[in-house]
Parts: structure tokens; C-alpha cells; sequence
């Protein structure tokens, strides 16, 4: 194998998986640690520098990066269930338990005398109005609701996300000499183009609920309700009462928000109904936990067939019991069991079963092209639209995803504006800010903690069932206390410090190869790299993780190790005598719009930005 | 050194040997010596070797004196019986644990102080007696505990950290070794784990006085340009005897080898020393001829690793004392102290 080249920021990026996987690329070990020296406003503005809501995402993410989290796989066979680091809920700890964070905010450059339209107030138009309003932007937000948050807003219920979280972070970003024109929804493109915007930022989300038009579908209308239409509804307070039995078709977190806000609005018997099976449904897997934990049954390979309903009143529905079958390249097909047909009663059924972009008010000839899908015609990375002062993002760009994804996309779309308005080629992408210091503080002493944790995941404490179920504004989750947080803190493994090092220092002593708790470094003769992957001290077998390797050494052995489960807990450096191995804090963070991530840009450490451990 | 414990979490795939233990099971507490000393890997090479042995740990005695060398058995086998004695007298403390139960594995752990100055006596009569055990030197040419004086198997002409020339002749603990009737004599590289780990093997399973010198580079002391137990030093200078691989009698002997190539030493107990020859002219069962070759390749500055000699139907102290199977706390009162009848009669046979 060739010697790993370490100067390119995306080898030790990688190592940091949950970073990595994050869309928006979030230092979350930085923030952790932060958060367990009980530094709660800096592990907060960590966060929000990146990924703009952290209070919000704090309860709501998608969190790509517990999945990810190398946490769950150095703790597989090694006893209890293996579970990644508690990130996300971590996040919530540092936005639950900061101080005032106002002073932080970043101050406001003189106007630039530039105008940007953002259309929509969800989380990819307001993280492009955060990043562009300070540097000195004229930002105005549209939206057809009364407040800012858009999905966030309408669509996440209360007892997950509390509106006063909403009210703050969107009110951060509309502090910032953004203009928000409430209550005015476009309806024109067109008409919006016409007032000279320089650019133009499409953030309206995939607004429309899909319908399942099946027999019986029209004359049980009125029990029948868009799952997404229906949770705006509750959210508004428009609807305060659902009948006692609920069917909610779709295996999404839609379908799962939808059941559980069922529950807590009259719906005794609530029953989420999937086509598929229950390992292939789309909903995270710990909203299907959440809602099972609330009573509501999840049946799958159940394919709707009607609605059956008398007199105009929906009575239940009937379905197709299929099994799923696979053919030798591994594709399913739904087959039919040849069991008779389910009939189910119910009150109400609640459709959750995908959401579409819709554009209704792009007009045809305004220029902007979409692709057979509906889908608008962009750049990958730019955002860019086929008229070139326009730009897509969050689920209006490549379709519905997660509110992760939409602030990753802004801060993209906030890069592009800023570099189109300042007539650069947007397609030239800014390189990360990357660091790379050394944690060594004395003999045995490094400025994190290494003691690698034995604590297994910490659970987030829930409200009482009989008063979370029964009002919809009641928060069920609680968050950690202070002691859990700092526990669940100390279970990160610090995987942004990073093990460095140096051939011409190395004595090969095997000092490190004994000391390694879980076998990474090996010392052998260099080979292929799959043939390599078996000669470890350990295989390696997650061929996602890198090999470390390095040149030649004077026995005319390599070094190699294997990135997966290293613990980052310092022993091999600790127990090198010649400091061949180091323990360096590597740091990335996203250049975002403004005078850094523009053609000859002086490369300057802004401390503003970061906290200094 | 460190302060932190190393961290219980083991690698996914560590598996389990034939006794239900992982490698791990068989580690000590975190070492207190000095980063990247060679002793740490002897002891990484202890802990591999009784693993793979499929070791239960509690059928281990291992027995040290005092230094550097002495400290390691804290560091290995933390669930086995450990006897530290006062310096230089680990032989003897070893010799009567062996003849009160000979049922135990007997690991002597000793360092060049501790066996070749304050111990040469112990370690000769040891030898000679053919006390049952694997004694393992870790040889690394100073007193490390002590600032880095030259010990007594420094080389004539080597020079000390500070500079300082050594005018006295080495004592050389493999040659004596031989000479005293050691029945399996190998010696090793603290740097070369593929080479000590089978001779850990070998000598554990060695039905008597099984002796390993194990060149031990002190990082802190002798680590240096004048050194000749430096790590650069030793790999330059080491010239193998054979490659060898330890079979357990349960294992398939699978691979092929041309005659001639390849020479098998089956010891008592069934299992299997095979050695590849590097130099076509070594024969291990020689004593002989093994003396000779060392003392010629002494002389060129060669340092012969590997497996020097063995004799495969060795006996121990117990068959020339002809002493009690039974290990002495497994007899009860009467048999340990059978009366003043029987002690009448001993002393009548003795007048």
C-alpha cells in the first residue's frame, strides 16, 4: 500500500465518523467535551455556527451521526448491546443548559447594498439568511405562515419540539437584519424575478402530502386526512380531536408523529399500517421505539386495498396480506399470502405515505428547468439553478430528506450567492479550515480525558405516560440532567484526536503494539491492501475504515493501522519512548460564505469562530 | 509509564482459546517501566505464548528476584501464583515451590543483575539440577534501575550512555547454561515476537531445565550508538539458527518441507518442535557442537538466535530425587507427618 497521505483533510476527517457523516459537518467531539467541562454556551455556539438549530435539532435530528458513531462498533462483543454516543441528545444538553447566547451573535457588516429573496422560512432558507445578512446582505424571507420555522414549525408536533425552542433559534437568525415578510406566500416566480433580486433562494420545502386514491377514497373524505395537511392543522390548533380509532398508513416519521399526536387527541386504539416489512420501513428506528413505547402496534405487510364506509362515514379499510419474497439479485416483490383480506375498522385514517415537491408557481417560461422527477435541474454542489441568480435547497432541491440536510444545503447556497454576487466561479468550492495540534501536556498528560469510559448509553428520561399522553404541548422527552450528561459526555471517544505518526522517530520497539487495547498497529511487511487487512494483529474487515499506513521503516516493515475501533485513547502514544506516535487534535470546520471561502483568500486562523480548548 | 489503566474494551474478534480465555485474560496491571522497554514486549510475548497454550492461569507459578527484569510478572498472567524473591535468589525460591507441587507450571523471570551477578550461583545450580521451568532472562546489559551501569553481561568494549568503555569480559549465560546441563536452551529478541513466542512454547512444555536469554534493549540506558544490546545493534548483528514453530500434539501438521530442511524435536508431553533450518549445518540436539558454534559466532560478533539445543527426553530434579507424585497440599496430616514410629524407623535405617 501507498503511504497514507495524512496533509489530506479528508483522511483524519473520516476517522471522525460522526463528523463525517454529519451533512453538515459539525465537530461533535469538539462540542462534547465542551459540554462535559460544563462549557454549555461554547458547545452552543459550536453548534450553531454549524448547524444553525441546535435546540431544535437537539430533539428532532435524524442524527447520521449515531449510526455512524464509532462507539456502537468498539462495543460489539464486549458484553451488553453495543449503542453509538447519545449526539444528538448531547446537542439538546448544551441548548437546554446555556446562558444567554445573544452577545455572541455575530455583529452585522454595513449593507452591501446586495438584495437576496428567500422563499420560505424553514431551515435551508434561514441558515442562507444567517450566513449572508451579517457580512452585509439585504435578506428577506418570505413566507405564507405567520412565524419562521416552516416544517419545523407546522409539522414536528409539540410534545417532540416546544414552540418557545422555535421561537429562539429562528429569532436569532431574524435578529439579524433580516427582513421576514410573514404571510406572503409567492405565488408567482415570475412576479418575484421581476423585483430585481440579485438572488433568488428556494427553500419552499416538498409541501405536498401524497394521497392514496383507492376505492372509497371520495365518498370517506371527510375521515380521511394528509397526514402532513393534518399534523400543520394540530400544529395551528386548527384541529383539536381525532376519532378513538386511528389507522395511519405509511412507515415514515411522519406516520410516526402522526400516530403519536393521534394518541394524545382522543385516539385510544392507534394502529400505524405498512406495506412493507417493519426492518424496511423508513422511520428511524427509535421513533418506531417511541411509538411503540406509547401503545400504538406497527403491523406490517398490509397493502391497502379500500375504504369501506356507510352512509358516507368511514367505517375501517381493508388489506392485502402479502409476504415479501426475494429473487436472486436480491430485489422484493410483495406477494399476496393468499390470506383472505383484513378489514380493520376505524374512525379516522391519517395517509402518511410520502410527500412531493410541487411547484406551482414556477412558471414555465421563467427559465428554470426540472428534470423528469419534478425536480428542479441544479448543480450538485452549487445549488445552482438553470437561471444562474437562482438557487435551490432542503427538500425543494433533490427532494424530501431531513432538517440536517437543509441547513447543509444553505450553507452551500450561501457559499454560491456569495461567491456569484462577487462575480467568482461558484463551481471553484472553498477547502475546509483544517488543524492539526498536538494534545501532549506532559509526561502521561493530554488535554482531553483518554480514560476510555465503560458506560453503556444513557437513557433520556421521559415524562410520566398518563401526563405525556395527555396534552399534545406536553414534551415527553425531558433531556439529560447535568450528572447523565456529563456521563454520556465521557462515553465519547474523542475520535478527532488523532493518532499521528512519524517513521523517522520510530524505533520499532512494539511498544504501542503491546499496549493497544484493541489490537489497531501492527508492524509487518507491506503488502495489497486487501492481503494486508488479514496480516493485522486483528483483521480488518470494515473495509469503510482507512489502514493508516506508513513508508518504509528501517527494518523494511510498515506500520499499519486499522482506524475502526481505535479507542483514541493514547496509550500507544503514552508508551513510545521516542514520541513517534502523537495524540493531535485534528480540527475542520466548513468554510462558510463570506470573505473566506472567496478566490485569494488569506488562510486566517479566526479564533472568533472556534473555542480554544 | 502511565497513569491511565489500560481499557477493559478488547477488539471484536478476540476469540476465545481452547480453556474459554482471551488474550486479554491473560495481561497484568499496566506496566511501570520506562515507554518502549524491551521487558514489555517479553511480557507481551509471555502473555501470547501461555494463551496459545491454552494456559489455565491459575496453573502458573511465575517467580522473579529483583530489577527491572523482576518487576515484568506483574505486568503478565495478573490471575496466576507470582513469588517475588529477595535478589538473585529466584532459583531457589523456584526449586522448593517445584519439589512441594510439581503439578504447577514453573515461570523464572530474571534479569542480567539477577542471574548473572548477585544470582550466578543460583542460576548455575538451578541449571545443573535440572529443576523443572522455563527461566527466562531478560537481558539487557545495564542496571537500568540504577542509572545505566554496566552489568556483567555488557560486552568487552561496548560503551556505556555516558561514554564510558567496558574492559570487563561478559559473562555469557547461554554458554553456561549448556555447559551446566540445561536440557533446552534458546536465545531471543525482546524485538522479534515471531521467534520468542514459539520458544516461550518450546520451553514451557520442556519436560526439565529450560532456559531462554532474551536480549532486552534498555531504551533509557543502552539504546545507543556504542551499545551492542540496542535495537539497531541486535537486528544488524542477529543471526538465526532456525525458524520455529510450536505444534501442540492436537494440531495437524499440514505444511510440506523438502528433507533435510526441516527438523522435529518431540518433547514428553506430545508436542512438537519444528524447526526450519536457516544454516544447514546446525544440528540443535548437539550439545557439542552447539557450544562451538555459539563460541565461533561469539567471536565474529555474531549474537545466534533461536533455538540453540535441546534434548527432548530431558528429566528433572523430581525423577533423580525420585520424590512423591502427589504435590505436598494435596497429602493429608498422616502422609506429611507419618509419627514418631516412622522417624524411629528412618533414623535406625540411617545408623
Amino acid at each position: 500500500m501507498q503511504r497514507t497521505d495524512i496533509s489530506n483533510p479528508t483522511y483524519f476527517h473520516k476517522v471522525v465518523d460522526c463528523q463525517w457523516a454529519c451533512p453538515a459537518h459539525t465537530p461533535v467531539p469538539e462540542y462534547i467535551r465542551l459540554i462535559a467541562q460544563g462549557r454549555y454556551s461554547d458547545a452552543y455556539m459550536i453548534n450553531w455556527t454549524s448547524n444553525v438549530f441546535p435546540g431544535i435539532l437537539g430533539r428532532t435530528c435524524d442524527r447520521p451521526c449515531e449510526p455512524a458513531c464509532r462507539r456502537g462498533r468498539v462495543e460489539e462483543n464486549n458484553g451488553a448491546d453495543p449503542e453509538p454516543v447519545a449526539i444528538c441528545r448531547l446537542k439538546r444538553v448544551a441548548a437546554d443548559m446555556k446562558d444567554d447566547v445573544k452577545n455572541r451573535m455575530p455583529s452585522l457588516s454595513p449593507k452591501n447594498g446586495k438584495r437576496v429573496a428567500c422563499i420560505g422560512a424553514g431551515p435551508a432558507s434561514l441558515t442562507v439568511a444567517r450566513d449572508l445578512a451579517p457580512l452585509g446582505y439585504d435578506v428577506t424571507v418570505f413566507d405564507g405562515e405567520a412565524k419562521a420555522g416552516g416544517f419545523i414549525r407546522t409539522q414536528i408536533p409539540r410534545f417532540r419540539l416546544p414552540e418557545s425552542v422555535i421561537d429562539e433559534e429562528t429569532g436569532y437568525i431574524l435578529d439579524l437584519g433580516v427582513t421576514f415578510k410573514s404571510g406572503q406566500r409567492i405565488d408567482s416566480m415570475n412576479g418575484l424575478l421581476a423585483e430585481n433580486y440579485d438572488a433568488v433562494f428556494v427553500g419552499c420545502g416538498a409541501p405536498r402530502g401524497r394521497d392514496l386514491v383507492l376505492p372509497g377514497r371520495k365518498e370517506a373524505a371527510a375521515n380521511i386526512h394528509i397526514g402532513i395537511d393534518w399534523l400543520a392543522s394540530v400544529s395551528f390548533g386548527h384541529i383539536t380531536k381525532i376519532g378513538s380509532r386511528v389507522i395511519v398508513l405509511g412507515g415514515g416519521n411522519t406516520a410516526m408523529d402522526c400516530c403519536r399526536s393521534s394518541r394524545r387527541l382522543g385516539g385510544d386504539e392507534v394502529k400505524v399500517i405498512v406495506r412493507s416489512g417493519f426492518e424496511e420501513m423508513k422511520a428511524s428506528p427509535w421513533e418506531k421505539e417511541d411509538a411503540m413505547h406509547e401503545g400504538i402496534p406497527i403491523m406490517n405487510f398490509h397493502v391497502p386495498k379500500a375504504f369501506i364506509h356507510e352512509n358516507g362515514k368511514l367505517t375501517g379499510m381493508t388489506f392485502e396480506i402479502v409476504k415479501a419474497i426475494y429473487d436472486d439479485k436480491g430485489h422484493r416483490s410483495l406477494v399476496p399470502t393468499g390470506e383472505p383480506d383484513a378489514l380493520i375498522e376505524c374512525d379516522d385514517v391519517l395517509v402518511a405515505v410520502g410527500q412531493e415537491n410541487a411547484f406551482p408557481w414556477i412558471e414555465a417560461d421563467c427559465g428554470i428547468e426540472f428534470d423528469k422527477w419534478g425536480l428542479p435541474t441544479l448543480g450538485k454542489e452549487t445549488h445552482q439553478s438553470t437561471v444562474p441568480n437562482v438557487f435551490f435547497g432542503g427538500d425543494a432541491a433533490f427532494g424530501p430528506k431531513n432538517i440536517i440536510t437543509a441547513v447543509a444545503h444553505g450553507h452551500e447556497a450561501a457559499v454560491s450567492i456569495d461567491r456569484f454576487l462577487n462575480g467568482e466561479d461558484i463551481h471553484q468550492r472553498p477547502d475546509p479550515l483544517t488543524n492539526l495540534m498536538s494534545q501532549k501536556m506532559g509526561i502521561h498528560e493530554w488535554s482531553y480525558d483518554n480514560d476510555t469510559s465503560n458506560d453503556l448509553r444513557f437513557k433520556v428520561p421521559w415524562a410520566k405516560a398518563e401526563i405525556a399522553l395527555a396534552s399534545i404541548k406536553v414534551e415527553v422527552e425531558l433531556g439529560f440532567d447535568v450528572a447523565t450528561a456529563f456521563k454520556e459526555a465521557h462515553r465519547c471517544l474523542n475520535c478527532d484526536v488523532q493518532t499521528v505518526f512519524t517513521e523517522s522517530a520510530c524505533i520499532e520497539c512494539d511498544a504501542c503494539v503491546d499496549i493497544c487495547p484493541m489490537d489497531c498497529i501492527t508492524f509487518t511487511v507491506n503488502g495489497e491492501e486487501s492481503d494486508l487487512r488479514e496480516r493485522l494483529q486483528a483483521p480488518a474487515h470494515n473495509k469503510d475504515q482507512a489502514l493508516y499506513v506508513s513508508a518504509e521503516l528501517k527494518t523494511g516493515h510498515i506500520m499499519a493501522k486499522d482506524e475502526d475501533v481505535c479507542l483514541h485513547c493514547g496509550l500507544c502514544a503514552e508508551r513510545c519512548p521516542t514520541g513517534a506516535w502523537d495524540m493531535q487534535k485534528f480540527l475542520l470546520n466548513t468554510t462558510k460564505a463570506g470573505s473566506s471561502c472567496r478566490d485569494g483568500a488569506q488562510v486566517k486562523i479566526k479564533v472568533a469562530d472556534e473555542v480554544v480548548a | 509509564m502511565t497513569y491511565i489503566a489500560k481499557p477493559r474494551l478488547h477488539h471484536p474478534t478476540l476469540t476465545l482459546n481452547n480453556v474459554g480465555y482471551t488474550r486479554r485474560d491473560y495481561e497484568g496491571r499496566v506496566s511501570t517501566l520506562c515507554a518502549g522497554c524491551g521487558h514489555d514486549s517479553i511480557s507481551a510475548a509471555v502473555i501470547q505464548a501461555c494463551w496459545e497454550l491454552d494456559i489455565e492461569p491459575h496453573r502458573v507459578a511465575k517467580l522473579s528476584g529483583i530489577g527491572c527484569s523482576s518487576k515484568t510478572p506483574d505486568y503478565f498472567l495478573g490471575a496466576s501464583h507470582g513469588f517475588n524473591t529477595v535478589h538473585g535468589r529466584m532459583p531457589s525460591a523456584l526449586t522448593g515451590a517445584n519439589l512441594a507441587n510439581r503439578d504447577l507450571l514453573y515461570l523464572g523471570v530474571s534479569g542480567d543483575g539477577d542471574s548473572a551477578s548477585i544470582g550466578l550461583g543460583q542460576f548455575a545450580h538451578a541449571m545443573r539440577r535440572g529443576v523443572r521451568m522455563a527461566y527466562i532472562v531478560e537481558n539487557n546489559g545495564v542496571y537500568g534501575l540504577t542509572k545505566g551501569q554496566f552489568s556483567a553481561t555488557a560486552d568487552r568494549g561496548s560503551k556505556s550512555k555516558k561514554g564510558v568503555i567496558n574492559s570487563d569480559s561478559p559473562v555469557d549465560l547461554v554458554g553456561l547454561a549448556l555447559q551446566l546441563g540445561a536440557t533446552y536452551v534458546a536465545r531471543s529478541f525482546s524485538g522479534d515476537k515471531a521467534q520468542l513466542v514459539p520458544l516461550i512454547k518450546g520451553a514451557m512444555a520442556h519436560g526439565g531445565a529450560a532456559f531462554i536469554d532474551v536480549i532486552s534493549p534498555c531504551v533509557t540506558f543502552n539504546n545507543h550508538g556504542g551499545s551492542t544490546k540496542s535495537y539497531d545493534y541486535v537486528r544488524e548483528h542477529n543471526e538465526a539458527v532456525s525458524r520455529i514453530d510450536f505444534i501442540s500434539d492436537r494440531n495437524e501438521i499440514t505444511a510440506m518441507y523438502e528433507p533435510g530442511e526441516v527438523i522435529e524435536v518431540q518433547q514428553h508431553d506430545g508436542s512438537m518442535l519444528r524447526l526450519r533450518k536457516l544454516l544447514s549445518d546446525y544440528d540443535p540436539t548437539d550439545r557439542n557442537r552447539a557450544m562451538n558454534y555459539m563460541q565461533t559466532h561469539h567471536s565474529r560478533g555474531e549474537i545466534v538466535t533461536g533455538l540453540l539445543y535441546v534434548d527432548p527426553m530431558a528429566t528433572d530434579l523430581h525423577t533423580s530425587l525420585n520424590t512423591s507424585e502427589l504435590p505436598l497440599n494435596a497429602m493429608s496430616a498422616a502422609q506429611l507427618c507419618p509419627g514418631s514410629g516412622a522417624l524411629a524407623k528412618l533414623n535406625a535405617s540411617m545408623r
